[in-house]
């Protein structure tokens, strides 16, 4: 047994350089923790035309004649972060005149369907304006460039490799989500405490760069990591895994890098009658009605779903000649934090529902998200 | 603990008892656990672990059925689903509608094992087909109905039975809702399993559907039999899961294929002809165990697929290689 675990842990760790990608740069950290710090440019209170860093693109020589129509190709509307997401980007729609179709093809999470949804969507001729969430960034690149060359493209959420598009709309991104977390934790635990950080999978970028800041910002201030466990985003998994934890030893606080699960986690505190520790969570609605009911130490970093409203508007800018924020568009990315918990709480939106939405000031809000 | 049809009295003389290979198995995980964290010996420590395999145990329980009569059932992982993003839907917040969104659920599962049942009979649909299309179209439904983000929570009473413990027990200390729920649900379906006409009918059908036939046994009844007990296993499993854990959109995810290993792992012969519902609650404790105990070892994520991918081979060849030698 020792043997056959000592052959495929070598295996494993010699196949891992091959695949390293860099989740760890010092310098997109510390762009990011600058960006942090930032103050945004454009209208108060509405971060989702805000945007950090001065740079404009001008689009008017573009020549395209409003209404026209915007072609969406998205990766997918497969958890609940992307169906929050994706009505706010419906209900966006409604605000321009300018953008006359909107067409909207799923990749349901598969880059060769993503490929092929992009090559359709430019052989039907149809399109003025092509939106694209891709669904990873390497396989995507290439369809994005022969995007570029036939309309104006504007990517959100995750990135491609090529500068070709008008824009790039994403919040401050991973590294700036595990630095508010993990400097959290740091200010509200002495040193040496013990910390679980719990991840959902491997390999993906944007998660990667989550825990590779926050394992930074912990390690600097003398933390000490009980363990760094994958949950696949599964409550039940999470809760057991926090529970074996507990068996065996202490926890002070606890770093997620995504907050589906964070419920699940606290209850296992609850269930095996611990107090509820320092939690960094999301801005789920379960999350933060917990935090709220229990009177917990806590934080939500975000990944805004605003963004997908800033893509339309990015878009009808596009058609309008107007100048946008570009070659990249990065748009804030606030922490719910004990101060403004009130503001985000609301028992009539659903469990699931991400609060820093930006749509709270929009014309079919609640309904239009699950609420009542 | 084998299954019940097979003689064995004649051979019994002649050598040391036989004991199903799961069982050896459990015991060695179990010692490596209690090695690797001597907490587990305590209540919290066992009671923690059956409550963790108490879903998967009783899913297996039904799948052994299916299994036996000669067929796969794939489509429990997305009906857990279902049930769980349907209670939160339909119970919208509400602890009174608890008292009949369970017994609805009940109902689906068995709605469900019934159609699976009825297009494996009646349509000569292949069960591995048949239920994959039950697979797909159970996740969809869940999919349509929630809008992908569900819109409600389970209320506590919902909860209860995979959550709650009860509390001040002699000698245990305390014991969970769910592990109760499972020692009922294995009970009960190893006794019509093992001590009711219904077992011997369904290791009949799965032997040889043909003599089985040809002897009397209502084929069609018993089969479809197997998958409603199936879909009823889902059912309740979902409920447990979704109390344990609360709501999530791909809770029930991979369940069909752990519930199968179980089974499998508990000494059921895939095609059928062979199977326990004793041994098959062995086999998902040691499938619980093997979790359990990667989690403990602390291991990075892919190094534990390795060794879980690897554990699970090397343990059904053993299980097969010792029947090949016993000639059972």
């Amino acid at each position: 047994m020792k043997r056959l675990l000592a052959t495929t842990g070598a295996l494993a760790l010699s196949a891992l350089p091959l695949s390293a990608q860099n989740f760890d740069d010092p310098e997109e950290f510390a762009r990011q923790q600058e960006q942090l710090q930032a103050e945004p440019e454009g209208p108060e209170g509405q971060p989702w035309l805000q945007h950090i860093g001065g740079e404009m693109v001008e689009t008017a020589d573009l020549g395209i004649e409003a209404p026209a129509t915007v072609c969406f190709s998205n990766a997918g509307v497969n958890n609940p972060w992307r169906v929050v997401g994706f009505t706010n980007m419906n209900q966006e729609l409604a605000n321009h005149d300018s953008i006359g179709e909107f067409i909207h093809v799923d990749a349901e999470g598969s880059d060769d369907k993503q490929i092929a949804d992009i090559d359709d969507l430019l052989a039907g001729g149809e399109c003025d304006v092509m939106i694209v969430s891709p669904n990873t960034t390497a396989a995507l690149t290439p369809a994005v460039e022969r995007a570029c060359e036939a309309m104006p493209v504007i990517v959100f959420d995750r990135g491609v490799n090529t500068d070709c598009p008008v824009t790039f709309v994403h919040p401050v991104g991973g590294y700036g989500f595990g630095i508010q977390g993990a400097e959290f934790i740091a200010e509200n635990v002495e040193e040496g405490s013990d910390v679980l950080m719990l991840r959902i999978l491997p390999g993906v970028d944007v998660l990667e760069t989550r825990y590779s800041a926050g394992r930074r910002i912990l390690e600097e201030a003398g933390m000490n990591i009980v363990g760094a466990e994958f949950t696949d985003g599964d409550n039940a998994q999470t809760k057991s895994i926090v529970e074996d934890y507990l068996q065996r030893g202490n926890i002070d606080a606890v770093w997620m890098d995504a907050g589906a699960t964070a419920v699940a986690a606290i209850e296992a505190f609850e269930d095996s009658g611990y107090d509820i520790p320092v939690f960094v969570g999301e801005d789920q609605q379960d999350f933060l009605r917990k935090w709220q009911d229990e009177g917990m130490t806590a934080i939500a970093p975000t990944y805004p779903t605003y963004q997908w409203r800033t893509a339309i508007i990015a878009a009808a800018r596009v058609i309008e000649g107007e100048p946008l924020p570009g070659p990249e568009w990065v748009l804030p990315q606030p922490a719910i934090t004990q101060e403004n918990l009130a503001e985000y709480v609301n028992p009539a939106m659903p469990p699931l529902h991400y609060a820093m939405c930006g749509c709270d000031e929009m014309e079919n809000y609640p309904e239009a998200w699950g609420g009542n | 603990m084998t299954d019940g049809t097979r003689p064995r009295g004649a051979e019994r003389r002649l050598r040391a008892p036989r004991i199903n290979p799961v069982w050896i198995l459990l015991a060695v995980l179990i010692a490596a656990i209690i090695y690797m964290n001597t907490g587990f010996v305590e209540p919290t420590g066992y009671m923690n672990f059956l409550k963790r395999a108490a879903p998967l145990a009783i899913l297996a329980a039904g799948q052994v059925y299916v299994i036996t009569s000669g067929g796969f059932d794939l489509s429990v992982g997305s009906l857990i689903t279902l049930v769980v993003v349907g209670s939160s839907m339909l119970t919208n917040n509400d602890p009174a509608a608890t008292l009949w969104v369970i017994p609805l659920m009940l109902g689906l599962g068995l709605v469900v094992g019934f159609v699976n049942g009825l297009v494996v009979c009646f349509l000569r649909v292949p069960s591995l087909i048949a239920t994959l299309g039950m697979m797909i179209t159970l996740n969809g439904l869940a999919f349509l109905w929630s809008g992908g983000a569900p819109r409600g929570y389970l209320p506590d009473t919902y909860r209860f039975f995979g959550r709650e413990l009860i509390r001040d027990v002699p000698l245990v200390g305390f014991i969970p809702v769910s592990v109760i729920v499972m020692a009922v649900v294995i009970g009960a379906y190893g006794w019509l399993m093992h001590r009711a006409n219904l077992g011997r009918q369904v290791h009949a059908i799965g032997d040889n559907p043909v003599a089985a036939h040809l002897a009397g046994v209502p084929v069609a009844r018993v089969r479809i039999t197997a998958f409603v007990l199936s879909g009823l296993s889902g059912a309740v499993a979902g409920i447990l899961l979704g109390g344990f854990a609360g709501v999530s959109t791909d809770v029930g995810a991979g369940y069909e294929l752990q519930a199968i290993t179980a089974a499998v792992l508990g000494g059921a012969q895939l095609l059928g002809g062979r199977g326990s519902v004793p041994a098959a609650f062995g086999g998902a404790l040691a499938l619980t165990a093997i979790f359990t105990l990667l989690n403990f070892l602390g291991l990075p994520q892919p190094v534990r697929q390795v060794v879980q991918g690897l554990i699970l081979i090397a343990a059904v060849a053993l299980a097969m290689h010792r029947r090949r030698q016993t000639g059972t």
